[in-house]
């Protein structure tokens, strides 16, 4: 039979590809190459040697065998167990007849026809098994190839991670970068708004020089008048002296004591509103302290008055005050309520002053302030008679840098720094009551807490 | 001589009569004194014809030194009294302003007494 050696030569090859044994199993894929070389040799022997038939016979059983015992005991030739059960009938009934053939011939001849019935089921069984191996190897493959075009997706999907996880880290780089810039911008503001609320202080108080002069002015000029007068008054006492008039003696000294305690209260006068600017100027004295209130509210009065009447000599208003005597000291940061007083006055000069060169000398400017103890707190009322606030900027004016007034001549923040004052410092209210052309009254509510 | 001081500072007036005391001993001058320009009016309705010299502080709360000179030129010109205006502030629209309204004379504060003791003796004289 020539299938013996057909079979060896497709197993040796098979074996050879399906394992790659060239490559991964270069020991093993020598003895594999000799067998199949080998079995080449066997084959045209068989084909031309007839004597020599029986004993390659003999020989590609044993090799058949051989192989198939490596092959299922082996380790390395698990992956190729089904071809070899594909073709273990085969290979058996052949070697049975073989057999049979050589201990009973005859037997053998008589049974000739159910041998190559056997034989011809084995090769079916081979066809068989080696159709479905194939179908499942195919199936395997197809897994494989899915799983390996998972295994692409999955390293797309990391490439596409990392990515992403860079293109985050620069994203969040970025953000901090700016939200440092703007930190440093923040800081920029608010130093600025230090700054402006700084010198809106200074301006307030360049507007206050002149009405301070003033107020220093009159308290010196008594000083300065009352000491010259009283050196006089001394000369003529001695005269008095010589003459022995000592009852006018007596009413000059009456006289000179109290000039004396006129220049100590002028001095005093003087020294307290000194005081008073310095307090104006300083910068952030949070302490609250407790505070007379109708003492400020006069004080600031005048020095408004003054400091307007500085720029306009000949401004001249009625100033009317209305205090309540039974007002408790509240406790609050004295100089920033001064500035919000001040600040208000100043406006209320201002618009009787713009009232008056509409209006003419028919006209009267007034401002009044009034305070009142009022359920939990103390309310300060300041009303001019000028030109008003019209109803479109009456929401406004509150804003900071919002004015009226020509450039250069206002800030923009009084307003807008005394609404933080009443309300922010002190948990206050600030509210406005105005008719155009006719008055605007602000009503400052104090809680005394 | 009959004088009127009108200020709204209440203490200038010890240093008035103190300046003066032997003027006022002999009977040279006499001095009344009103706190603002309404009450200087008020105090005019009454003795116009008595008051030779008014000296008025310009800068007062209420009605001006300046209010008060116009309203004397207008009301008792025929009295022909003597105004002397007086101001904290010595600049020149105040000084330009009271003498366009009919000031005789400008004084500044502090004010100088033995110069207005002199002016006053000048009317005095000429009167």
């Amino acid at each position: 039979m020539n299938f013996d050696y057909i079979l060896l030569l497709i197993v040796f090859s098979y074996l050879r590809r399906a394992l790659q044994s060239k490559i991964l199993l270069p020991k093993i894929d020598k003895y594999l190459a000799i067998g199949f070389w080998f079995s080449i040799v066997l084959l045209i022997a068989g084909f031309f040697l007839k004597f020599t038939k029986e004993i390659n016979a003999w020989i590609a059983h044993a090799m058949l065998f051989t192989l198939i015992y490596f092959c299922l005991t082996q380790k390395e030739f698990k992956s190729v167990k089904s071809f070899i059960y594909s073709i273990l009938p085969f290979v058996v009934v052949n070697f049975i007849e073989d057999c049979i053939e050589l201990i009973n011939s005859p037997f053998h001849d008589e049974w000739n026809n159910y041998f190559d019935t056997a034989i011809f089921f084995s090769i079916v069984w081979f066809f068989a098994m080696f159709f479905i191996t194939r179908k499942q190897r195919k199936e395997m493959e197809k897994e494989q190839l899915k799983a390996i075009e998972f295994e692409k997706e999955f390293q797309q999907s990391e490439i596409l991670k990392a990515k992403l996880e860079t293109q985050v880290a620069e994203r969040t780089a970025e953000i901090l970068g700016q939200k440092e810039k703007l930190q440093k911008a923040l800081d920029k503001l608010k130093t600025t708004q230090v700054q402006l609320i700084q010198s809106e202080k200074m301006a307030s108080l360049g507007e206050l020089t002149a009405g301070i002069a003033h107020e220093i002015q009159n308290p010196l000029n008594f000083v300065n008048n009352f000491s010259e007068v009283s050196s006089e008054l001394l000369d003529e006492m001695n005269e008095e002296i010589v003459k022995g008039d000592f009852e006018e003696v007596k009413n000059i000294a009456i006289d000179l004591k109290k000039n004396l305690e006129k220049i100590n209260f002028h001095g005093k006068r003087a020294d307290s509103i000194v005081k008073g600017m310095l307090q104006h100027s300083r910068i952030g004295n949070n302490v609250k302290e407790p505070t007379n209130i109708n003492k400020l509210a006069d004080e600031y009065l005048r020095l408004a008055y003054h400091g307007f009447r500085a720029k306009d000599k000949s401004f001249n208003a009625d100033l009317v005050t209305d205090f309540d005597e039974n007002l408790p000291k509240i406790n609050v940061l004295t100089q920033e309520i001064g500035r919000v007083l001040l600040n208000l006055f100043t406006n209320a000069f201002y618009a009787t002053h713009q009232k008056q060169k509409k209006s003419g000398e028919t006209y009267k400017p007034m401002v009044s302030v009034k305070t009142e103890l009022k359920g939990k707190g103390i309310e300060i009322t300041v009303k001019d008679n000028g030109i008003g606030i019209p109803e479109a900027i009456k929401d406004k004016i509150m804003q900071p840098f919002f004015t009226t007034k020509p450039t250069g001549e206002g800030t923009g923040l009084g307003l807008s720094l005394s609404y933080d004052i009443i309300v922010k410092a002190h948990g206050g209210t600030i509210t406005i009551d105005s008719r155009e052309n006719d008055y605007t009254v602000f009503t400052i509510f104090l809680p005394t807490e | 001589m009959k004088i009127l001081v009108v200020d709204d500072e209440a203490d200038i007036q010890p240093l008035f009569l103190q300046h003066f005391r032997k003027e006022l001993r002999h009977h040279d001058f006499e001095f009344d004194f009103a706190l603002s320009g309404e009450e200087a009016l008020e105090y005019l309705k009454g003795n116009s014809l008595e008051v030779v010299l008014i000296l008025s502080d310009i800068n007062m709360p209420g009605m001006s030194g300046i209010d008060l000179l116009s309203k004397i030129r207008q009301d008792y010109n025929y009295l022909s009294p003597v105004v002397m205006m007086i101001t904290a502030y010595g600049d020149e629209e105040n000084y330009k302003q009271a003498m366009e309204k009919g000031a005789d004379d400008f004084l500044t504060k502090p004010l100088d007494f033995n110069l207005l003791k002199e002016k006053l003796k000048k009317v005095m004289n000429n009167g």
